[in-house]
């Protein structure tokens, strides 16, 4: 039986990266279609925890590999042990959610298991051994379907376009394996992360995101976030100008994202923009320029200044309460 | 120190990408063309590396001889000569990485700089196949702390740094939640990502210098690399259009909307 093999991530804080079940579902849908077993790898120094959150993600199988050099993320040390199991598996398929280290990591695995690969996935079709899978190009411009030919195949996946896989099913077998980790050519020296308090922006079912508009201040944006739990986002013009972390921008080259409700304020719609929110549910546009091209992806639009719009809302928004 | 850098020839970012009705293809008429965005923040910044530690940027590109303009590109910008693998049809990762592998084993550069990503096949892959081909370190997505707007990106100092003894490059690199410091021993590979640096324009004496800067010619052939695509793409076809909405007059019927319609509130 052919062999479909996801790889899990933990954050440096320990906890599961979410979107590691996005890319459990999307390996279920390819392990039905392709009439094979769903089997999960987890690595790291400590993954015994969040290896036991995975057994009742509906897999056959979760493999997990602690070891101390294994504490720091790197792709030389991870992607030798991950090649090693996929080759011992005779895993046919290998994929990861498409987060900085799945896109980081996978390539460097796919080189060493001889396989091509594609970045993104946002659908797969066919059946048995003639499966394709969808992905983007020019920035969402452009879908393809593409067909692996090499005997390994593998893929990222993009997470806003699979479900997160319910951890209440079956109960996987726990196998650990003892990994061999080789000499790294490169160093670990810091992790610097940047704290918020407020949701991940690719799990939130609310996001507001500021652009150039706002030339800077976000305080309104933040409110108005605080207001419904929502997480704040930005475009790259934002980010850009240092005036919110490079991790806050969505678009073609940040992060993707599609939650319920994505407020735009101060945003033009650059095609690089849209890239990373169109398929959000209801899409709200606050921009003071009524030819915008945000209003053509927009629900709702309104033609305004942001400075006046965001307290209002926030305001209406309490009224409810 | 010797750094290799990427220039692959893309659709100008700004250009309206359509498919072909019978999804073959994109149309190609009125297109205009460019050097990947990320790459040319990776010509700039290897441009940034010798000039504070001297040496010599080789820039590459594979494709056919249209491609020689993006090489003319980033000779205008300063690097010093390049290297053109000739190649018309079809390539994929495998392929350009495959290529990429034995020109830097004749080339034998301490550093090799590419971008993250092509802004047309959007893979994001390159960069790590080549790293393991060649056995290197790498450091992905590399990028500053510092706003682009900072007193540091104005005296243009660079944002990768070659450690004290010459041996190793410190890379900040973008990911999840905050950034991450790697220090790879040198040779290596580096992407770029958008906020690494801003690129210089290409001066007019630099626009002339470069007309007589040699670019080498190689092919695929030459290198001994097989590039037969092994991603076949078997069509493409446009994303469902998001229908544009309405406007809404004020604050309170957005409000109403988003309750009583949308229901997200
Ligand atoms: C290779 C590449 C990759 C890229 N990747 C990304 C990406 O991932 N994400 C991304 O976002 N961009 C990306 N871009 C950049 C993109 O092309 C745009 O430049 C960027 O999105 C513009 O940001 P903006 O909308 O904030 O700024 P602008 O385009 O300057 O728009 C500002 C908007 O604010 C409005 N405005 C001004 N003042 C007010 C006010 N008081 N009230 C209301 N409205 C106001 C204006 O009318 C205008 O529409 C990329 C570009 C390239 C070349
Ligand atoms: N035809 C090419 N010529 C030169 N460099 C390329 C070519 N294709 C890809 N690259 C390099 O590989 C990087 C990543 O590309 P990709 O994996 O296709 O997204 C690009 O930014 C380029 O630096």
């Amino acid at each position: 039986m052919p062999i479909v093999l996801i790889v899990a991530e933990q954050q440096p804080d320990g906890h599961l990266r979410k979107a590691s079940l996005n890319a459990i579902t999307a390996g279920k849908q390819l392990a039905d279609k392709a009439g094979a077993e769903l089997h999960i790898a987890l690595i790291g120094k400590d993954p015994a925890k969040v290896a036991d959150e995975l057994k009742g993600t509906g897999a056959k199988a979760v493999h997990v590999g602690a070891a101390p050099e294994l504490e720091h993320y790197l792709a030389e040390t991870y992607a030798p042990v991950l090649a090693t199991l996929a080759t011992e598996l005779k895993a046919d398929y290998v994929g990861m959610a498409s987060t900085a280290q799945g896109k980081d990591l996978l390539p460097r695995l796919a080189a060493r298991l001889k396989a091509a690969m594609a970045t993104d996935v946002t659908g797969l079709n066919g059946s048995g051994a003639d499966i394709t899978f969808n992905r983007p190009m020019w920035a969402g411009n452009v879908f393809a379907e593409v067909k692996l030919t090499t005997p390994v195949k593998v893929f990222t996946v993009r997470a806003t376009e699979f479900a997160a896989a319910g951890t209440g099913e079956g109960a996987a077998e726990v196998k650990a394996f003892a990994p061999k980790v080789e000499a790294s050519k490169t160093k670990f020296v810091e992790f610097k992360e940047v704290k918020s308090a407020r949701p991940e922006l690719t799990e939130a079912k609310v996001v507001i995101s500021g652009g150039r508009g706002t030339k800077g201040d976000f305080k309104e944006i933040e409110a108005l976030a605080d207001e419904l739990g929502a997480a704040v986002g930005a475009s790259r013009a934002v980010c850009d100008a240092g005036w919110v972390p490079n991790d806050l921008q969505v678009g073609q080259t940040g992060k993707v994202v599609a939650p319920s409700l994505y407020i735009a304020a101060g945003i033009s719609g650059a095609i690089q923009h849209l890239a990373g929110m169109k398929s959000s549910k209801t899409i709200v546009a606050i921009n003071k320029d009524a030819e915008a091209p945000i209003f053509q992806v927009a629900d709702y639009g309104i033609v305004a200044d942001l400075f006046k719009v965001l307290p209002e809302l926030r305001s209406e928004l309490q009224k409810l309460k | 120190m010797k750094i290799l850098v990427t220039a692959k020839r893309v659709e100008d970012p700004e250009s309206k990408i359509k498919v072909k009705p019978d999804g073959s293809g994109i149309v190609q008429e009125g297109l205009k063309y460019k050097i990947n965005p990320f790459d040319e923040i990776g010509v700039e910044e290897g441009l940034r590396l010798v000039a504070k530690h001297q040496g010599e940027v080789v820039v590459v590109s594979i494709g056919g001889k249209e491609v020689q303009e993006q090489l003319r590109h980033a000779l205008a910008m300063g690097a010093h000569r390049a290297v053109w693998v000739n190649h018309t049809g079809p390539l994929d990762q495998l392929g350009i990485a495959g290529l990429l592998q034995k020109v830097t084993e004749k080339e034998k550069p301490d550093l090799v700089i590419l971008g993250k990503q092509s802004i047309d096949d959007d893979q994001n892959q390159v960069g790590q196949y080549l790293a393991e081909f060649l056995g290197w370190g790498q450091a992905t997505f590399a990028s500053k702390v510092e706003s682009m707007e900072s007193e540091q990106e104005k005296n243009k100092v660079p944002a990768l740094t070659v450690t004290a003894d010459g041996k190793a490059v410190r890379v900040i690199r973008e990911v999840d939640n905050g950034l991450a410091t790697l220090e790879c021993q040198l040779p290596a590979v580096v992407t770029t990502d958008l906020r690494l640096n801003t690129p210089r324009y290409a001066s007019l004496p630099g626009i002339m210098k470069a007309k007589s800067k040699p670019i080498e010619e190689l092919t695929p052939e030459k290198l001994g690399v097989d590039v037969t695509p092994k991603i076949q793409i078997v069509k493409l076809s446009s994303p469902p259009a998001r229908k544009a909405g309405i406007k809404v007059p004020d604050v309170a019927t957005l409000v109403d909307k988003l309750r009583n319609e949308a229901k997200v509130v």
